[in-house]
């Protein structure tokens, strides 16, 4: 077995938390595009996700922000296994994926498990929960054994708020928030210690979203997992996360803690991304440093050479379309930014 | 399916003439919305989607209608547009003025008129409001040949037109191209542009920005209130988002169960709600200062509107309930003046619950 070194470059704040559990280095995805029918010529490459590094700690949150198109659904799809990597190294707990043998890779995988983003097309209509909750251990069975399957499962819905007697009801029987939690019941099955959530609250309402929220929190603090929470919703991600990482056309732009991201951005993205979310507090309203950004992300079949952000960007010079800037900390701030002028500039609170 | 709302045996005994456009009065108030009752029957029973609800909007005002999920915001709308689906849904009482005009008693020719003419939506997905096999050029053209009586070269000039204002670049040549091949934020825009085109002194905004990333929804809405100020128009938005409508909403109402909760003006429901399902749905956004707590919640489900509860209907949810409220139901209470005024036609706030002083005053 490979062990990845787990040096804390510049790219990773002081440890904090536990051990790391999960490694990304250089991680890429390019899906081919072909032309003919018969006779597939691969014409170009969508870039989803272009050497994404990073780094999650045990009982850690790291949240994943960006805009649709972006990659950061190709990076959980990678993470957790669904898709195969162009290239690049994913190591769960030291163990690098890519080398392991498939037995041990199936054995590996238990530890990452993830949350989809819609609860009403995640879940099979015609199995019951327990079947739903319990399809790992049978993917899985040296896990939990066949007659304890049952009183696992329940004990699961027990954990997951849900009453065990539901056990043999359909999900249609469920409402959205209700669905959401057989989710996260099924991907504890196997006990992770990873839980990658892919926009796990965004289809739900207000009021359901905050119940899901605090039942994830209270997961982590009583099973210590480590969470990547993807979703673009900046103030649920900023409510949930220890770090954050922003993403932009495949590419990490800014990662930092919470309070460097939010308070202390110096990416020009991740400053016209955290400008753009409407506050609700109508006494800001024209108060706010509001940056619009001019046009729609470029298409990542096509990226921008150099700097992937300077076609919509306000501080774009030569030298960004020439050279592309590493997620690098830059003078005057704590953090990696990915970009050649990286300032700081407060955009969340009110100016005069 | 006509998708026009028919007078119902209700409406019909009250009034057995129709009204008409021709009688519009233009001091009476904009759009006043009284009493609008929809239900939806079906064969598992009849849902009552929207039960009483009023509001008043005039020129250059917004209004924003906030709510879940499943609380009648947008039947409201279809309502009010005339696209109800008939069957299963039904107006079966209540009246739409436009100035002074009620919309659900015109002909149904006249109905039609007052589509796109006095008052235009847009809606939240703007992939499957547009029709996928004609060119947005002829789409947009085609209100201009159909209420105008243009021909195709007319209608296709004033397509690039509205493209312009709607600043889709190099409108001249996009005019030709289908909606699947303009991205989410410009489809946006092609549909506020056909919402605009017959100059409407209503717009109807149901989730404008929903499907739309942060950095594109702050220019659709930038975009919409441009033109809202140019054109004077009044404008309904209707959305989930306490962040949108605290940007541009000057009164809200807030709707639970088909039915208005609350009314108030923007800075007044944000500072000091008063009603609890107001108040709870402010605390669950989550807030910087409140890191590393438990986000407050509202326990259980909104209810099922076939099966509504006696007395209020978020009395089984609400942490201010006592037994008054689980048999009377709350009307739409007026609160004083000292709480501040919903428009500047000084109509007082509004809130349906039996303990609001206690609320507010929290």
């Amino acid at each position: 077995m490979t062990e990845l070194s787990v040096t804390p470059g510049p790219h990773v704040p002081a440890p904090r938390l536990g051990e790391v559990v999960l490694e990304v280095r250089d991680l890429v995805k390019y899906f081919p595009i072909t032309r003919g029918v018969v006779f597939k010529r691969k014409i170009g490459e969508v870039k989803a996700v272009d050497k994404v590094s990073l780094q999650l700690r045990r009982g850690e949150t790291l949240g994943v922000v960006g805009e649709s198109g972006c990659g950061k659904s190709t990076l959980a799809k990678l993470l957790v296994g669904l898709e195969t990597p162009t290239s690049g190294d994913i190591a769960v707990q030291g163990q690098n994926l890519s080398k392991l043998s498939s037995r041990a890779l199936t054995r590996a995988r238990r530890n990452i498990q993830m949350v989809f983003q819609d609860p009403y097309t995640s879940l099979n209509p015609r199995m019951t929960v327990g079947d739903i909750v319990g399809e790992p251990f049978a993917i899985h069975p040296e896990v939990a054994p066949a007659r304890d399957r049952r009183r696992r499962v329940q004990e699961l819905l027990d954990l997951v708020g849900l009453n065990p007697d539901h056990i043999n009801r359909y999900p249609h029987q469920f409402s959205g928030g209700q669905r959401q939690r057989i989710g996260i019941a099924r991907s504890l099955a196997l006990k992770p210690e990873i839980l990658i959530c892919d926009e796990p609250v965004s289809a739900l309402d207000v009021s359901i979203q905050a119940q899901v929220v605090n039942l994830l929190e209270e997961l982590q603090n009583e099973l210590g997992l480590a969470y990547i929470f993807i979703a673009h919703d900046l103030s649920v991600v900023r409510h949930i996360s220890d770090r954050v990482a922003v993403m932009y056309l495949g590419k990490l732009v800014e990662i930092g803690q919470d309070t460097d991201i939010y308070d202390h951005p110096t990416h020009p993205y991740t400053q016209a991304l955290l400008s753009a979310v409407p506050v609700p507090d109508p006494t800001l309203r024209g108060h706010r440093d509001q940056i619009v950004l001019e046009g729609d992300v470029p298409s990542p079949a096509n990226p921008p050479s150099g700097c992937r952000f300077r076609t919509r960007c306000w501080k774009a010079q030569e030298v960004c379309a020439i050279d592309v800037p590493a997620l690098t900390v830059r003078p005057g701030s704590n953090h990696p930014s990915a970009c050649h002028f990286a300032e700081e500039r407060d955009v969340v609170h009110a100016v005069e | 399916m006509r998708a026009d709302a028919r007078p119902t045996a209700a409406t019909k005994g009250r009034h057995r003439h129709h009204s008409r456009l021709a009688d519009v009065n233009p001091n009476a108030t904009l759009l006043d919305v009284r009493d609008l009752k929809v239900e939806f029957r079906t064969r598992y029973g009849v849902s009552k989607a929207v039960n009483g609800v009023s509001f008043s909007l005039e020129a250059g005002e917004t209004l924003a209608i906030l709510g879940e999920s499943g609380c009648g915001k947008s039947v409201t709308a279809q309502a009010i547009m005339g696209i109800l689906d008939t069957p299963p849904g039904y107006v079966t009482g209540g009246q739409v003025l436009y100035r002074g005009v009620d919309l659900l008693r015109l002909a149904s020719e006249e109905r039609r008129k007052s589509r796109a003419n006095l008052i235009a939506m847009i809606f939240q997905d703007a992939l499957s409001a547009l029709n996928p096999v004609f060119t947005v050029g002829f789409q947009l053209g085609e209100l201009f040949r159909v209420h105008r009586g243009m021909s195709r070269s007319d209608g296709r000039k004033k397509a690039i037109e509205l493209l312009d204002l709607v600043k889709i670049p190099a409108a001249r040549q996009r005019v030709t191209d289908f909606p699947h091949q303009f991205s989410g934020g410009m489809r946006q825009r092609v549909m506020i542009a056909m919402a605009l085109a017959l100059d409407p002194d209503v717009l109807i905004a149901d989730e404008p920005t929903t499907a739309l990333d942060v950095t594109v929804q702050a220019q659709v809405m930038n975009l919409l209130a441009e033109l809202q100020r140019e054109r004077n128009m009044g404008m309904i938005l209707i959305t989930h988002d306490m962040g949108v409508v605290a940007d541009v909403a000057e009164k809200i109402s807030v709707m639970y169960a088909g039915k208005i909760v609350e009314r108030a003006g923007v800075h007044e429901i944000y500072a000091s709600p008063a009603h609890p399902y107001t108040k709870a749905l402010l605390e669950s956004i989550p807030r910087v200062d409140m890191k590393g707590h438990e986000l407050s919640v509202i326990k259980g489900l909104p209810p099922a509107l076939s099966n509504l509860p006696p007395g209020c209907n978020f009395a089984p949810r609400c942490r201010f309930a006592r037994d008054r409220c689980r048999h009377d139901v709350p009307p739409l209470y007026q609160l004083g003046s000292e709480y501040g005024r919903v428009d500047a036609t000084g109509t007082l706030r509004g809130s349906a619950c039996h303990y609001w002083e206690e609320v507010v005053a929290r």
